[in-house]
């Protein structure tokens, strides 16, 4: 069985590594700065301690005041698992580091959440809509569409 | 040479065989000729009939009788489908029990399932790829009108947008009892269709011969 790691231990170390990085955390999850997401990704991925070497997914919410990005991690080595989120407010152009560069995984659910709720990867490979057509109007899956 | 036969058998082994070789000789002595034929009858009764019919009849019964579906199944009405054509409700008894893969070898296309925008040109193309005479059913709630997700910004609301449909079947999905139904209905209405036959023009023909302008011209 995988154990969840409680989010506000490993906040901790991230914090001891990036200083400004977090900006919440509890036993569930971690928040961290949009502009700081690349480099807390990349620390949890190659540091030994924590491995995590699998992307589960990549979920989008959309909170009216700001969209969270979900992410959720695993360690196939250590079977631990942890969801770290960050958060957008720039409605209008919502943009975030791309992840693809360290799990490859990251790249149809990234441009999933482009397509759908209209957040730019910035550094993402081949950032196109995956399951509307281009030259579709809107961002489907946005509180605020219809 | 002399056979042994432990002592506490009941037949030896040799009166085995005997009684296998009587009975092989006796079922040969009884089949020394061919079992009448029970529907010989019939021969001599078909020289007496001849049969008048129009050529629309005759068309319209081959056509409904062997309904070969294209496959057209976006979605979950596709296992009700499935059941329909497995053992139970056996569709092999209307002769379309055979999915065709490609479009070109069948005439009926099923519609079981939601259709969305970004799917519908290549059901649009398997339709235009179906050879003429072709039909289509539109199964269940999705294909009639869209369904549950008619306000859906990316589903088309009812395959008549895409492609003409003979008949509807309701349902979410229908049973397969239901789907048969649409099916005779269907096969009803190919009964009562007229096939328009255009014979060619015996005038054209002459003129477009080879040969024919230059004998004019003499």
């Amino acid at each position: 069985m995988t154990v969840v790691l409680s989010g506000s231990e490993v906040a901790k170390r991230i914090t001891a590594r990036l200083p400004d990085a977090v900006v919440e955390a509890n036993d569930q999850a971690i928040v961290v700065e949009s502009k700081s997401l690349f480099e807390v990704a990349r620390y949890l991925k190659e540091s030994p301690k924590f491995s995590f070497d699998f992307l589960n997914y990549i979920a989008a919410v959309d909170y009216y005041d700001y969209f969270e990005i979900v992410y959720q991690l695993t360690s196939t080595g250590y079977n631990h698992s942890l969801v770290i989120k960050t958060r957008c407010y720039d409605r209008e152009n919502p943009a975030l580091p791309s992840v693809v560069e360290l799990w490859r995984g990251a790249d149809f659910q990234e441009r999933e959440a482009y397509d759908l709720m209209g957040i730019r990867f910035e550094g993402h490979p081949d950032l196109r809509r995956i399951a509307l057509w281009e030259g579709f109007e809107g961002h489907p899956l946005r509180r605020d569409f219809l | 040479m002399e056979v042994r036969v432990p002592a506490d058998y009941i037949y030896s082994a040799l009166d085995l065989d005997r009684k296998e070789g009587a009975a092989v000789e006796e079922l040969k002595a009884r089949s020394q000729q061919p079992i009448p034929d029970r529907d010989r009858w019939l021969e001599t009764e078909l020289e007496r009939n001849v049969l008048l019919t129009s050529v629309d009849a005759i068309l319209n019964w081959a056509r409904r009788s062997s309904l070969w579906p294209a496959i057209c199944f976006p979605a979950c009405c596709a296992f009700e489908f499935i059941a329909t054509n497995a053992s139970r409700f056996d569709l092999s008894r209307f002769g379309m029990e055979i999915l065709r893969a490609s479009p070109r070898q069948a005439d009926l296309m099923i519609t079981a399932g939601t259709l969305t925008w970004k799917m519908a040109p290549q059901v649009k193309r398997v339709y235009e790829q179906m050879g003429e005479p072709k039909w289509v059913i539109a199964m269940g709630a999705c294909g009639i009108s869209g369904g549950i997700f008619r306000s859906s910004y990316n589903v088309v609301p009812g395959y008549n947008r895409i492609v003409p449909v003979d008949v509807y079947i309701p349902g979410c999905p229908p049973r397969p009892e239901a789907l048969i139904h649409g099916i005779r209905m269907l096969r009803h209405k190919i009964s009562r269709g007229h096939t328009e036959i255009v014979l060619p023009d015996l005038q054209t023909i002459r003129t477009r011969r080879p040969g024919a302008a230059k004998r004019k011209a003499r």
